[in-house]
């Protein structure tokens, strides 16, 4: 038999056991939509689950990494320097380490260039940093100088979202400070602040707009102003301290972080790295998500198994009639496993839908502390995988069916 | 020899079935050891009608499973239209099933999710799909000579027990199998509907010219036979004529 009549000739074998495993759903109607409302409950809670735990997480990793890069580049630290060691003999060294000065990196322009011409970084953002005091009359604060090319900053931070007074302007005197600073030192915007970065390196800064990130820490230090006023005031002409990079996959920021490393030789840390705990905590709410779904999907399995496993035994006389009649053993497993498959799409169906309408329930709650999107491929996958457990489900029983003996089946009562 | 050999494969292609000392033995080597069918042989040839009888146990139903390619035998020789079955895969076997024998139960086994027609074109959907017209009208036909051309489109549940047999014997015919095997076709039925359903088995055979071999109690019907086998225990103690069979 040649392969395209084989092909018409499966076609022709697929229909009739396509129309025999529907009617036999059909034939016993309260049975199957018990069952395929148990695999919808399944599926809404796996989609429900899913997205809910999804919209948690991308809304933590947002608010984290809304306030911060994804890669940071410093200079590499200072050591000391061992004297050389005469040959032949060797010594044994204490050594206390070296304290750590500001230090620019070198070449940073060139190092900025090279990773603008990655498609991986979105942005490539020079920064100065540096500590000063901030003070208005008798009242002074410690604060974190950050000096900043604003085009480039917005593509880390969009400090402009933040404001909550003045204007996005770091240019000559201006300055950005956190709200808790404001607060602290009783200032608004058009004040005037004096910054002491120390060895009488001291200017007196108009407070341009007041910002709130949501981090207490980062709202009573931070003081942005522009590139070339902070590398005057921290005595790094021309320098800068970091480089930091926004990238397109945050996931991915662990190896793009080594092929930086690779690349420029410099210090460079990954988000991943330096909230180690918080990746942590993800990855376990991941896994108890991913637990929660193997279980609904395995009793699902199992629902649709014991199920099926009635039906071949209520219809144990019908299969032999068929088998009597000429069909073979494969055409008895396929009518089986077919219904395995419809219950799992029916049941996903429904549940996807059902689980969509919870998602519309649980956006539509005014305190809700942030969106579930139901992405269209999170509600494919759950068919597909419904779908294909229904059909591993039914291999159990079809294959059951399908090696009854047709003499005996015919007499079964 | 060449010559007498290729005689004797058209002779053979011509009976309907053949068995050469058919033996069957259940749970071999097992103190549950039991010979139910002992050295038959039999041969059926197109057009006959065929009374098996023979006392509960006497291994009707395992012969007749065996002739319809639902058993094995243990030892021994059958073919089907010349087709010896020795070695035929379980696939083989499954379509020579289809093709050349037609079944009728005694509890009619219709399956009750699909209509009547779709019941009697049953094993021709399984075999070629979706029947074409010409398969439907023979179907139609043949729902209107067992006198149920109205009753197509309904579920089999809503017929009579005579009615379902009948719709038992379109379906056993609609393949245009060589041979039908009728296991008690009427044993569930009153004597006028048995007289009715037996009368079309009658007419098919004589129409058809299918082979039918018919399992039966009542000697009423056997008598209507021409041919009558008899078992007992397990051997066959009378082939022949029915007018000349006596129950033993």
């Amino acid at each position: 038999m040649s392969f395209v009549n084989r092909i018409s000739s499966l076609g022709d074998s697929l229909w009739i056991e396509w129309r025999i495993a529907l009617r036999f759903l059909a034939d016993n109607p309260l049975q199957t939509l018990l069952i395929s409302v148990a695999i919808s409950v399944g599926a809404a809670v796996i989609v429900f689950i899913t997205a809910l735990i999804m919209g948690l997480q991308s809304n933590i990793i947002e608010k984290t990494l809304g306030t911060q890069a994804h890669i940071r580049i410093e200079a590499t630290q200072q050591h000391n320097n061992l004297s050389v060691i005469p040959e032949g003999k060797y010594i044994w060294v204490l050594e206390n380490p070296r304290a750590q000065r500001l230090q620019t990196i070198n070449n940073w322009q060139e190092v900025r260039d090279t990773l603008d011409k990655y498609a991986a970084f979105t942005t490539v953002s020079p920064l100065i940093s540096g500590p000063a005091f901030a003070q208005k009359g008798t009242a002074r604060a410690s604060v974190g100088l950050m000096g900043i090319d604003p085009e480039r900053y917005t593509g880390i931070i969009k400090l402009k979202d933040y404001l909550i007074e003045g204007d996005f302007s770091v240019a000559a005197s201006d300055v950005l400070i956190g709200s808790q600073l404001a607060d602290d030192l009783g200032l608004r915007t058009g004040d005037k602040l004096r910054l002491d970065a120390g060895d009488n390196r001291e200017s007196v800064m108009e407070v341009a707009g007041v910002f709130e990130l949501g981090v207490r820490e980062l709202d009573s230090r931070y003081v942005y102003t522009s590139l070339k006023q902070a590398q005057t005031l921290l005595n790094l002409p021309g320098g800068i301290t970091i480089l930091e990079l926004k990238i397109s996959d945050v996931f991915s920021a662990e190896y793009w972080a080594l092929r930086t490393k690779r690349l420029t030789g410099l210090n460079v840390q990954s988000w991943m790295e330096s909230n180690a705990q918080l990746l942590n905590a993800l990855k376990s709410q991941s896994m108890t998500t991913q637990m929660i779904r193997v279980f609904v999907a395995l009793s699902v399995i199992f629902g649709i198994a014991s199920v099926l496993a009635v039906s071949v035994a209520q219809r144990t006389r019908e299969i032999g009639i068929l088998r009597a009649m000429g069909s073979s053993q494969k055409q008895i497993l396929r009518i089986f496993l077919w219904q395995g498959g419809v219950l799992g799409l029916a049941g996903s169906l429904l549940g996807v839908l059902v689980g969509y309408t919870l998602v519309q329930v649980f956006n539509s709650i005014d305190d809700r502390l942030f969106l579930i999107r139901l992405e269209p491929s999170m509600s494919l996958s759950a068919i597909i995988i419904a779908t294909a457990a229904g059909v591993i489900a039914a291999m159990v029983p079809a294959r059951r069916a399908a090696k009854y003996d047709p003499a005996v089946a015919i007499r079964y009562v | 020899m060449s010559k007498l050999n290729s005689l004797k494969s058209i002779v053979d292609q011509k009976i309907v079935l053949q068995l050469r000392n058919l033996n069957k033995i259940f749970n071999t080597n097992t103190p549950l050891e039991n010979h139910v069918l002992h050295d038959i042989s039999l041969q059926i040839s197109p057009g006959e009608l065929v009374a098996l009888v023979g006392t509960s146990g006497s291994g009707k139903s395992t012969l007749l499973n065996i002739m319809g390619l639902l058993d094995i035998s243990s030892s021994g020789e059958l073919c089907i239209q010349g087709n010896s079955i020795q070695g035929m895969s379980e696939q083989k076997r499954t379509q020579l099933r289809s093709e050349s024998i037609g079944f009728v139960f005694q509890f009619h086994h219709l399956i009750s999710a699909f209509s009547v027609l779709d019941n009697v074109l049953m094993p021709l959907m399984l075999r070629y799909g979706k029947p074409s017209v010409e398969q439907t009208s023979y179907a139609e036909y043949l729902l209107n000579e067992v006198g149920l051309a109205n009753f197509k489109h309904q579920k089999t549940n809503r017929l009579s027990g005579g009615q379902q047999q009948r719709v038992a014997i379109a379906r056993a015919l609609v393949t245009r199998p060589a041979l039908i095997l009728a296991d008690e076709p009427t044993g569930n039925l009153d004597t006028q509907t048995a007289d009715e359903v037996f009368s079309l088995f009658e007419r098919f055979n004589v129409e058809h010219q299918c082979a039918i071999i018919i399992v039966t109690h009542d000697p009423r019907l056997s008598s209507r036979c021409l041919r009558t086998v008899c078992l007992t225990d397990g051997r066959i103690v009378y082939d022949g004529a029915s007018v000349d069979f006596k129950i033993p």
